[in-house]
């Protein structure tokens, strides 16, 4: 990576995801979190704004044009969006930060899947001539990759284990039981290994500069931050590894130094033993410690939850460099990894 | 604006109405091929692409870059998606310079699309409950009520929005990428059309147009062929539902214009600009942007466009290329006319070349006249 101007996280809200639609819209979900991140750095206007969310979450066009409304938008501001998860509107911003005349940024996503069939929805990102008529939804692909990684069922059960009894420490992940017996949905993922239909937002701010010292007594500073896409045909790829999130690792730098906290965008439990080998995360890394995406999984809000829970780990001083990922498409066609230090 | 940006590509698929010839990705790595070409490049030199499209239900594919990853050859790079409404397309080519600008790669692609035969555009941008009162009126029964309220306020004549309608597709003969081509074209022939949505008629809108649009965006260093510099950017959102904002002149047009004048260096547009692509998908938006945009003062953009001056031989053409009201890809309508402004000053407009322009306004605009994107790109460096 060139030389690039210091950009830190400096504050982070997310909203107390629920299971289920507590009958608030986007906009209301949104503006709680907003609300916070303002409140932490002070800040009331931003240089730049970014935001992540999908329409097919609630099935009508346009869902960021009402979250405009809730953040209050006036006088106008500069402002963009993109139709991924809220970790790309982080880079987006990270990336405008770097032009060197804006300082602050405001980033949020939101994503409701209680509205739709969330597996049937995200079938429709398939390639709709060849892949989407085959009638393969979210957890047949993802099972399918899992069948390619071969992991035992017991370790499996542990990284589910594990993630629900932390989602459970964590005042914003939901309440899931540690045990769960049940057939399989898909053979070889169980109801358990598949994270939960989630509903939430969050929102991060960035400073460059000076301006990070000033809005937070410890900011987290993204040290390094990159992204890659792979094919997107599952023939394609060794299913079993992912190459693309590896790439974006060694461009962040994430083995240039310890890694004491990874927080990863797996939804599946099977993504996170081919995450760790990807990221080449060494064996004391705590992984997932808010539970993950296994305990809590606001679509479109859950990679930027990714980069703000490992950078809430720095900005409360309890850990000096940290790592998150964050995905998108189908079998972790695209990764994101940054990393973050004091 | 951080490091120096140039346009050094562009490629465009023939807008039509169905492109029943190639799938999505077959039509946007048309663009993107031709765009490549125009550089002198191949998809190895490119670093990271971004691609742009207007709301997915548009084709029925949710978040489509993850399936153009391939087509686009995104393979093993970063690869973003941007939707910022019918802005998008200006959006698109602002977050690729961005880029640039920051100085984090040095060749982007930028790809926007629509397919507008894949679906029904009015439909699917019509919301529904609970989330609105679904009117089911599409984009000309919602700007219809701003149209005439910029009728109201500015006393315009009632031919203006005609003169538009033809003027735009006078020059539209002259592009070779144009959709619609109507010989022919006259003030009778568009008073002629239906009225759709009062005063707006069937000739006075835009058409629904299949299409693609490509530009190869460089680094200084990088830079192959004639480039266009890019001397400002700028993008503006307001909210929806404010109640006091003016929906016909809205602020954050022209607070997005201010911006990028200043970056640019611009004192007076009309004087400073050679030749404008904005967008106006609806005969009466030039007048209405002519104002925002501060090409005239308010109450006077009417009389700017019934003096001939934005014609192709007047003083200050608007889309030569023959516009939104021509070829309307949706969501590649904004990248449209950034890349035609870039194509003015690169001198390769072919035959709605304005002669001599050296600096060029691109424009978009989307949601309830509420995102804006612009950029100035010059034939010099900034």
């Amino acid at each position: 990576m060139r030389q690039v101007r210091d950009v830190a996280v400096v504050a982070f809200a997310q909203t107390r995801h629920t299971g289920h639609d507590t009958g608030a819209s986007e906009p209301e979900l949104i503006l709680p979190v907003l609300e916070e991140v303002r409140a932490q750095t002070g800040l009331r206007r931003f240089d730049f704004t970014c935001s992540g969310s999908c329409d097919y979450l609630a099935g009508a066009p346009f869902s960021f044009v009402s979250a405009l409304d809730a953040l209050g938008a006036w006088p106008p501001i500069s402002e963009s969006h993109v139709e991924m998860d809220a970790a790309w509107a982080l880079y987006e911003a990270w990336v405008r930060l770097q032009h060197g005349d804006a300082d602050t940024a405001l980033v949020y996503g939101f994503g409701k899947s209680s509205m739709g069939d969330l597996r049937a929805i995200m079938t429709l990102q398939l390639d709709p001539y060849y892949l989407a008529p085959l009638g393969l939804d979210q957890l047949s692909y993802a099972a399918l990759q899992a069948s390619a990684l071969g992991a035992s069922r017991d370790e499996l059960d542990r990284i589910v284990r594990r993630s629900r009894t932390a989602g459970r420490e964590n005042p914003y992940a939901l309440d899931l039981p540690a045990d769960e017996d049940g057939g399989f949905l898909v053979e070889p993922l169980k109801a358990h290994d598949v994270a939960p239909v989630t509903d939430g937002a969050a929102a991060v701010v960035l400073a460059a500069g000076d301006r990070a010292g000033e809005l937070a007594t410890r900011p987290a500073f993204i040290r390094g931050i990159a992204h890659r896409i792979e094919p997107h045909y599952l023939g394609m790829r060794d299913l079993a590894r992912s190459a693309s999130a590896a790439d974006a690792a060694r461009a962040a730098g994430v083995g240039k130094g310890p890694v004491e906290v990874a927080e990863l965008h797996a939804q599946f439990s099977h993504e996170e033993i081919i995450l760790r080998e990807a990221l080449e995360l060494p064996a004391d890394t705590v992984v997932n410690p808010s539970g993950g995406p296994l305990a809590a999984n606001p679509v479109m809000a859950t990679g930027l939850i990714r980069i703000g829970e490992a950078a809430r780990r720095i900005l409360d001083g309890s850990a000096s460099r940290t790592v998150a990922h964050a995905a998108g498409g189908p079998c972790l066609q695209h990764n994101l990894v940054a990393v973050l230090e004091a | 604006m951080g490091n120096r940006c140039a346009v050094i590509g562009v490629g465009q698929t023939k807008y039509t109405t169905k492109r029943q010839d190639v799938s999505i990705a077959g039509l946007v790595r048309e663009a993107a091929l031709r765009a490549l070409e125009d550089a002198g490049l191949t998809f190895a030199d490119i670093d990271a692409v971004v691609v742009g499209k207007a709301p997915d239900l548009f084709e029925g594919v949710m978040m489509p870059e993850a399936y153009l990853a391939d087509a686009l050859g995104a393979a093993g790079k970063p690869m973003m998606r941007v939707h910022t409404a019918g802005s998008v397309g200006g959006s698109t080519a602002l977050v690729g310079a961005s880029l640039i600008q920051g100085g984090v790669h040095d060749r982007v692609l930028v790809v926007a699309f629509e397919k507008q035969s894949e679906s029904n555009a009015t439909w699917a941008l019509s919301t529904h409950l609970p989330f609105n009162a679904s009117l089911v009126v599409g984009a000309g029964g919602y700007f219809a009520p701003h149209i005439r309220e910029y009728i109201r306020r500015s006393g315009a004549p009632a031919h203006i929005g005609t003169l538009v309608a033809v003027k735009d597709r006078l020059n539209a003969l002259k592009n070779p990428y144009a959709h619609l081509k109507i010989h022919g074209i006259s003030r009778e022939m568009v008073e002629s059309t239906p009225m759709l949505w009062e005063p707006i008629r069937y000739l006075e809108t835009c058409p629904s147009s299949d299409g693609a649009c490509a530009m190869v965006l460089a680094s200084e260093q990088a830079v192959t062929g004639t480039p266009a510099w890019v001397h400002g950017t700028a993008m503006r959102s307001e909210p929806i539902f404010r109640a006091g904002r003016d929906t016909v002149n809205p602020q954050a047009g022209k607070d997005c214009a201010a911006d990028v004048y200043g970056q640019a260096g611009i004192a007076d547009p009309r004087r400073d600009i050679d030749v404008a692509e904005v967008y106006v998908p609806f005969s009466w938006y030039e007048p209405m942007w002519l104002e925002n945009l501060g090409f005239a003062a308010e109450g006077e953009g009417w009389k700017l466009t019934e003096s001939g001056a934005t014609a192709l031989d007047g003083d200050i053409p608007w889309n030569a290329s023959g516009g939104v009201l021509s070829s309307n890809p949706i969501g590649a309508s904004g990248l449209i006319r950034f890349a035609e402004a870039a194509l003015q000053v690169r001198g390769m407009a072919g035959e709605h070349q304005v002669d001599g322009a050296r600096r060029a306004l691109g424009h978009a605009y989307g949601g309830g006249a509420q995102f804006f994107a612009m950029w100035i790109v010059g034939s010099e460096k900034p």
